[in-house]
């Protein structure tokens, strides 16, 4: 059950964006992030959306996982757009009582899902091609120049790393313990809020208890193996910038320059 | 008369995910009330996946499994009250124990069930002395216990909803020799008396050989071979192709019988082996 979440969820494979530096992917994605909020037109916008669905084609992971990994969030993107429908001001197209709809809105709203839908499908196509270790590695080498206000970057990075690898364990866990409750006829589905809330205290009991030991076991067998933090010590899979690289970089440099020429010489919708 | 029928069972885990993975693949098997079951089979086999069909913790794929001939699913509604009659105790069941004494923790099961404060009383009380828990532990912390303790405790638990089936994922997995010795010897003392169908899922084929009636031996997901631990541990090559082995003593013997000597074959435990061999010496005047 708690197994369907698809978001964040590494999946491995040999494509292109797999090969590439987590780093550059990283940085990568912040760009598009920020292109995604520039464009203000319907074709910069569309290019925008191209792009994305090019990306998400050479990514090597199947598009259900994709399409899965929107599931979650399907709610607030119909609460959105819906809002967005009745937010616009102009020319009412149609209207009931302080409700109208102008074409504005339909705008708005059309901008907004597909914006929410691309940030989704990109960011997931990160998470879908990086491993979790290899992820943390990158946040903890562009960090590194925080280093100078005496922010640890090197903690900070171990903790995400071991929270990240936790997840999946955590998550398996509760199912586990979960199945065993069920077992004794515990009656985890029926009645209102607080009785499922109180249904739940034989879940998460045992799962603190388990988590504060493995806490404990990792943290005596860090120290078993000489763990003290991360000065002085080097990496097993140092990451490397080639050729690859260069080129995504290239593109979507090229891409970021279309979209701020098609927001200038196509007039601005919104 | 059969208290549990399998058909054509099957459960693949991860449907439409690249993770897809057939856990148990078309099952068809029967068992009688009041037998003792024994299922060994590789790791990754599928022994716990079947073993969760059985009182509907998983759904399965496909197939079905009868209760006393009815579909365990037929009303998904009332799935619960399946779980009361086939009681199910996992691998390291320790973990699932979160009350704030270990007599609550017990009581659990048999409250879920609906009975009043007194009959919950006396199946705490039972399935306690069934497990050798002392009333001093009862009132301990679960967290307090010892590791074998608290199994004792987390499968009292399963044991106070009386159930009529019950199902044991590597009850004594991770014991000391003598823990587990004396663990087996409870269950069966609690057989004996209850005289329900048990389900014992196991890696150690001396425990498998010594208790129970009939061995199911799985193989990636595959009903192999259902039969007498006897004819089982007899075709050697097999089970050892499975990447199983039989019990040691069984080995033992047949060696023995290669080499010209006279014992009977389908020995399965020490003692056997033992009045076996005194047997044979006596014949030969040796003593
Ligand atoms: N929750 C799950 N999600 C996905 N795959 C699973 C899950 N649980 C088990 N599997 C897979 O299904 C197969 C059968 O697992 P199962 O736990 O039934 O084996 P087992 O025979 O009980 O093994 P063991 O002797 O190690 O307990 C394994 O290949 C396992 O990787
Ligand atoms: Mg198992």
């Amino acid at each position: 059950m708690t197994r369907d979440i698809a978001l964040g969820q590494f999946i491995p494979g040999k494509g292109i964006i797999h090969r590439m530096d987590a780093r550059v992917k990283i940085l990568l994605l912040i760009t598009y992030i920020v292109l995604i909020f520039c464009a203000f037109n319907f074709v910069s916008l569309g290019i925008v959306t191209a792009s994305v669905i090019a990306i998400i084609l050479i990514s090597d992971i199947p598009v259900k996982m994709y399409l899965k990994s929107l599931k979650v969030i399907i709610v607030i993107i119909l609460i959105t757009s819906i809002l967005n429908i009745f937010y616009g001001s102009g020319d009412p197209l149609v209207q009931f009582g302080i409700f109208k709809i102008t074409l504005e809105g339909i705008y708005r709203a059309i901008f907004v899902t597909v914006r929410i839908i691309c940030l989704i499908f990109i960011s997931s196509c990160l998470t879908f091609t990086t491993s979790p270790t290899d992820l943390t590695d990158a946040i903890e080498r562009l960090m590194k120049p925080l280093k100078i206000f005496h922010i640890k970057v090197h903690e900070i990075a171990m903790m995400m790393t071991i929270a990240l690898r936790f997840v999946p364990t955590l998550l398996e866990e509760t199912d586990k313990i979960m199945s065993a409750q069920k077992a004794r006829g515990a009656d985890m589905e029926s009645g209102g809020m607080i009785k499922k809330i109180k249904a739940m205290t034989p879940v998460l009991i045992p799962l603190f208890v388990s988590a504060f030991r493995r806490a404990y076991e990792l943290a005596v067998a860090m120290e078993c193996r000489c763990y003290q933090g991360g000065d002085g010590r080097t990496r097993m899979k140092v990451l490397k910038i080639n050729k690859l690289d260069v080129a995504c970089i290239l593109v979507t440099v090229l891409f970021l320059v279309g979209v701020i020429l098609c927001n200038i010489f196509f007039a601005a919708k919104i | 008369m059969s208290i549990i029928e399998v058909k054509d069972l099957s459960f693949t885990y991860g449907i439409n995910t690249p993770f897809e993975k057939k856990a148990v693949d078309d099952v068809n098997v029967c068992f009688n009330e009041g037998e003792v079951i024994g299922l060994i089979g590789h790791t990754g086999s599928g022994k716990s996946t079947f073993v969760q069909m059985l009182n509907g913790l998983i759904k399965p794929t496909s197939g079905q499994v009868l209760l006393e001939g009815k579909d365990i699913w037929e009303k998904p509604k009332e799935i619960r009250k399946i779980r009361f009659k086939v009681g199910m105790v996992f691998q390291y069941p320790e973990y699932q124990l979160f009350d704030e004494t270990v007599y609550k923790d017990i009581s659990f099961g048999p409250r879920n069930k609906g009975l009043n404060e007194n009959e919950i009383d006396l199946t705490v009380r039972k399935a306690a002395k069934f497990v050798g828990l002392s009333d001093k532990l009862l009132n301990k912390s679960p967290f307090d216990l010892s590791g074998g303790e608290k199994r004792r405790a987390a499968i009292a638990g399963v044991i106070a909803m009386d159930p009529d089936v019950l199902v044991l994922d590597e009850p004594t997995a991770g014991l000391d020799p003598k823990g587990r010795e004396v663990l087996l010897a409870q269950i069966m003392g609690y057989h004996k008396e209850r005289k329900n169908t048990i389900f014992f899922v196991s890696h150690s084929m001396e425990d498998i050989s010594r208790i129970a009636d009939r061995v199911m031996v799985m193989n990636k997901g595959r009903l192999e071979m259902f039969d007498t631990p006897k004819n089982i541990f007899a075709q050697v090559e097999k089970i050892e192709s499975m990447g199983l082995r039989v019990p040691q003593i069984t080995k033992i013997i047949t060696m023995l019988r290669e080499r010209g000597y006279d014992l009977t074959d389908g020995v399965l435990t020490v003692e056997q082996a033992f009045s076996e061999v005194v047997n044979l010496l006596k014949r030969e005047g040796v003593i």
